[in-house]
């Protein structure tokens, strides 16, 4: 089974924070679909059928049009075999979710929506340069129920220096009254080369503090549980059921193959890969022009930080079989480790390595202690 | 001999040297065009990337004029104080020397210095105005300044650019006329001045030599007078862009000799060759003793890799003879070296080398000078490790180095200089004017003060118009206080200092604030106290750690999220457990970078 993702690079603006790639020129759009449908036809033989799982992210793949949208899946269709119920998911940016938008989109294959909400205060969407409104926000959740998606996971960024305690808090309650099924919740990082980075260092904008993004972590942790969501990964929670399936191959040490500029590949084994991420030379590359990806092996040493970094952070936890493949006692060799480290970070188990909500705030500390 | 001429290259530093040495190196065709890169004579990889000469070149050129071959031996010097010794011993080697003056920034500290080391040896002075091609030469006010200094006619200053070639053929010239020829006796026993070894791992070490009477014959039994040692010579020759052998080297000239020495602390720079079989009766006078100005600790990163690093330390000091060390220990990290060295150049060459030659990763502790303590019990102790210092109980008090300083600057900046030079407890003995805007200072300080970081803040000070150069005076009595650091109540002794008492609190509070800055923030809250003896005089706190993850939304992108985890692995790595806390290993030199 394999899980696929398409990467849409190009948005409206640029939000302060964001360094994934993207392009704000759709000058080359036409141009990248159309590399992105060839990209499709020569990796389908690393494609193992079924197909469980869909992505496309971004960018803002809410920016296409209709034909551009059934282009692709007729493409991956056409291509391949997907399961009945295979998860499909779009990002949407709240501002694209117009009443023709969401019935284009209930004409397409997709059953998820992942909407990048950030924040219900206008304040906060400002300083982050989001271009939607508090009131898109809501309106885009309202919309998309309204029109039969249930399936819907929201965004949400927290430590943002105008976010108020009560505004965090208010932003969890709207989205539990929303009965949102499934919540991402990432802190406010601020990345270098990226405009917010800049702002920052020139004191045009106030930075994250450490003591806020804490605390609201905290808050969410615990206010979203006893509403009953599982908080299933450090940054996600999810009713019975509404997992993202497709994240979590990531999480998982699953195969996926990513289609489009700077997407990244896994063979589940030990190869990765990603694609340039720069749409002429993606463009170019696929005509043949040029070198489009890099090829990653994985050592031993490689796999085995990989499977703790990503396995400490989901609710699964590390376990004493999956750990002991690695080499014999090495399960216990990172209780041992543990046993060095604060106990307030583990949920005691004698077979599993679990982190409580105050160790996944510790998590990539905790990584490396384990591994030492 | 009346053909041959010895000469070296001197100046302050980055006037030019080497530079001018490649252009002479063409014109005589020593080099081709293809092998001429810039300074080619800095073949060391350290001497490439810094942009400066660290060791003396020694290189033969030939000269064709007048119908007549000269056999010029030319030796680069390099301008940084650290070496000032390798200047001291070229000289010894030569006839005259070429003074090269930059003519944007005129006379400089170790313009002054170099040229008197040069006069004291009689050495003739051909003054060069260099980078006359620079839009900013001032070549008239700086002929003056020449004049000044060393009494020549003005129509003696040769102008020239390394840069354009201007004044490389004139300045052939003038080494022919202006320089003599060696003098010395051919049928006199064999007595030839060793001025410069270098190691080859292939061939072992090769001395470097003059000879002034007698001739040196491959073959030959040759005795090293000082060492006492007799060797074979299996090869003479001269110094090429590589080593060309020759069947003998005579009277007047400049060579080599390779007889399977393995250690360069076999051969003594300043020791003389003679032959076992017709000895000469005197040695030639040497060179005083190179002696180390700081020390440090150097500690392997993992103490697992003492002997390792004892290797490598060996290894270093093969091809660096003015390296000292000897075992010691430290309650905070271990076993390792006390290392003396010539200057925080020196240190920072040697750290990099063992980083870089013997994939040596260490820890080099808070530098410092030697000094002599005195018990009341009248003993008389040499320090050169502030734990070593007696309690202060039993102390009657310490002694430490000074110096001379000689520190050159344009006027406008006298008063900033100054105003530096007296917070390093400098006392003035001396000011005058060179020429209307320039001045020259002279004070006598403590080495101490001036080691660290003194020469980075007077450029500072006077936007880079400052040169400054030293010399050792005698030790004097000060009262000097060690300055203990207590990292989570624990003494930590690589980090204690000797202090003047007026500036230990001041000293204190800023080492606690850097060392929070440079240690990064661990588990538990970590205090960080400076105390003289059972005193605290200033704490900072280093908070708990409470937050390290990535929790940003990075998708399938795998890859990075590893690659920063393995590099924060490999910081790890670098640092140093000392008790509970974790130290990396640029804390250790947090002293040199207080402000
Ligand atoms: N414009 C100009 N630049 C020069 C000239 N000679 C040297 N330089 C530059 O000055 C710098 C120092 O040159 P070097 O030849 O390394 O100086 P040096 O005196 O050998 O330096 P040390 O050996 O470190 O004391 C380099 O950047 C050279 O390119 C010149 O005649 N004209
Ligand atoms: S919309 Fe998404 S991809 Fe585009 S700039 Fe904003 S955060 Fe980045
Ligand atoms: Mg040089």
């Amino acid at each position: 089974m394999s899980a696929l993702y398409l990467h849409i690079p190009f948005c409206r603006r640029a939000c302060y924070y964001c360094d994934f790639h993207f392009s704000t020129s759709q000058q080359t759009r036409q141009d990248v679909l159309r590399a992105m449908l060839q990209e499709l036809i020569m990796r389908s033989h690393e494609i193992t059928s079924p197909i469980q799982s869909i992505y496309l992210g971004g960018g803002t793949p809410s920016l296409l049009e209709y034909n551009e949208l059934m282009m692709i899946f007729d493409q991956i269709f056409l291509l391949q075999n997907v399961l009945q119920d295979a998860e499909i998911t779009i990002e949407v940016n709240p501002d694209d979710l117009n009443r023709d938008k969401l019935k284009q989109v209930r004409n397409s294959p997709v059953n998820r929506f992942s909407i990048g909400v950030q924040s219900f205060h206008d304040d906060d969407l400002k300083y982050m340069h989001r271009i939607h409104s508090a009131r898109d926000a809501e309106y885009a959740i309202k919309g998309a129920q309204d029109n039969g998606f249930d399936n819907i996971s929201v965004d949400l960024i927290y430590g943002i220096p105008t976010l108020t305690h009560e505004g965090w808090i208010n932003n969890i309650q709207k989205l539990i009254s929303f009965d949102v099924p499934h919540i991402s919740a990432y802190a406010l990082t601020v990345e270098q080369h990226t405009p917010l980075f800049h702002l920052i260092k020139r004191k045009k904008l106030n930075a994250p503090l450490d003591a806020s993004i804490i605390r609201q972590f905290n808050n969410i942790a615990q206010i979203l549980p006893s509403a009953g969501y599982e908080h299933y990964e450090i940054s996600n929670f999810a009713k019975t059921g509404f997992r993202s399936r497709h994240n979590s191959s990531y999480w998982q040490g699953k195969a996926y193959v990513g289609i489009g500029p700077s997407a990244h590949s896994f063979d589940g084994k030990n190869t990765r890969r990603w694609n340039v991420s720069n749409n002429i030379r993606y463009i170019k590359g696929l005509q043949g022009e040029s070198e489009w990806f890099e090829t990653e092996y994985l050592s031993k040493e490689n796999k085995l930080l990989e499977w703790v970094m990503t396995s400490l952070r989901c609710a699964e936890g590390i376990r004493r079989e999956s750990a002991d493949k690695f080499g014999p006692g090495q399960f216990d060799k990172f209780i041992n480790n543990a046993t060095q480290m604060s106990s307030h970070w583990f949920n005691a188990d004698a077979d599993v390595l679990r982190l409580t909500p105050s160790g996944m705030l510790m998590c990539d500390y905790i990584t490396l202690q384990l591994l030492n | 001999m009346k053909n041959i001429r010895n000469f070296c290259i001197i100046a302050h530093i980055d006037h030019g040297k080497s530079t001018l040495a490649d252009r002479l190196l063409q014109h005589t065709k020593t080099i081709s065009d293809r092998d001429l890169k810039a300074q080619v004579l800095d073949d060391m990889d350290l001497e490439r990337e810094r942009g400066i000469t660290i060791k003396s070149k020694a290189i033969q050129m030939e000269y064709h004029t007048q119908g007549e071959t000269y056999f010029l031996n030319l030796i680069d010097t390099p301008g940084h104080v650290d070496f000032s010794y390798e200047v001291s011993r070229s000289i010894a080697a030569c006839e005259g020397a070429l003074l090269i003056v930059d003519a944007s920034q005129g006379i400089q500290a170790q313009t002054i210095s170099n040229l008197y080391l040069a006069i004291e040896n009689d050495l003739e002075i051909i003054p060069i105005l260099n980078k006359m091609d620079l839009p900013s030469a001032m070549p008239e006010e700086v002929k003056d300044q020449i004049v000044d200094l060393i009494g020549c006619k003005r129509e003696d200053i040769i102008p020239a650019s390394g840069k354009t070639g201007m004044g490389i053929e004139e300045i052939l010239q003038a080494i022919i006329h202006r320089v003599s020829s060696p003098q010395g006796d051919e049928s006199a026993p064999l007595q030839a001045l060793i001025f410069d070894s270098v190691f080859n791992p292939f061939r072992g070490v090769i001395a470097y030599y003059r000879v002034l009477n007698g001739v040196i014959r491959k073959g030959d039994k040759v005795k090293f007078m000082a060492t006492n040692s007799t060797y074979d010579a299996d090869e003479v020759g001269v110094l090429k862009l590589e080593l060309s052998p020759r069947n003998e080297i005579k009277a007047g000239d400049v060579g080599y000799i390779v007889s399977g020495i393995k250690s360069a602390r076999e051969v003594k720079v300043g020791d003389t060759i003679t032959h076992v079989s017709r000895p000469c009766s005197d040695a030639i006078k040497g060179f005083e003793e190179v002696k180390p100005m700081v020390f440090a600790g150097i500690y392997p990163v993992d103490t697992e890799d003492f002997e390792e690093l004892r290797n490598s330390m060996e290894k270093l000091q093969l091809n660096d003879a003015s390296l000292t060390w000897e075992p010691e220990a430290s309650a905070a990290l271990g076993f390792g070296f006390r290392c003396g060295f010539l200057g925080m150049l020196h240190m920072e060459i040697i750290q990099e080398r063992l980083e870089r030659e013997f994939k040596m990763t260490v820890i080099t502790t808070v530098p410092n000078v030697s000094y002599i303590a005195f018990t009341k019990k009248g003993e008389t102790l040499i320090v050169n490790n502030p734990s070593e210092l007696p309690d202060s109980t039993k102390l009657e008090y310490v002694e430490e180095p000074f110096i001379k300083a000689q520190i050159i600057t344009k006027s406008e900046f006298l008063g900033g200089v100054m105003t530096l030079c007296i917070q390093k407890r400098g006392i003035l003995k001396g000011q005058h004017y060179l020429t209307q805007d320039r001045v020259e200072l002279t004070f006598e300080m403590p080495l101490a003060e001036i080691v660290f970081d003194f020469y980075d803040k007077l450029k500072t000070i006077s936007k880079g118009y400052a040169s400054f150069d030293y010399h050792p005076l005698e030790y004097r009595q000060s009262d000097l206080v060690k300055l203990d650091i207590l990292l989570n109540a624990e003494q930590v002794d690589a980090l204690s200092a000797l202090i003047h008492r007026n500036n230990a609190y001041e000293f204190g509070k800023k080492m606690c604030e850097k060392l929070k800055e440079l240690i990064p923030r661990q588990q538990f809250e970590i205090p960080i106290q400076a105390a003289i003896g059972a005193k605290i005089i200033a704490r900072e706190t280093i908070k708990a750690l409470r937050k390290d993850v990535t929790a940003k939304c990075y998708g399938g992108d795998i890859s990075r999220k590893r690659k920063l985890l393995e590099k924060q692995k490999e910081g790890k790595k670098r640092m140093r457990q000392v008790g509970s806390v974790e130290i990396p290993q640029q804390a250790f030199l947090a002293v040199l970078k207080l402000d």
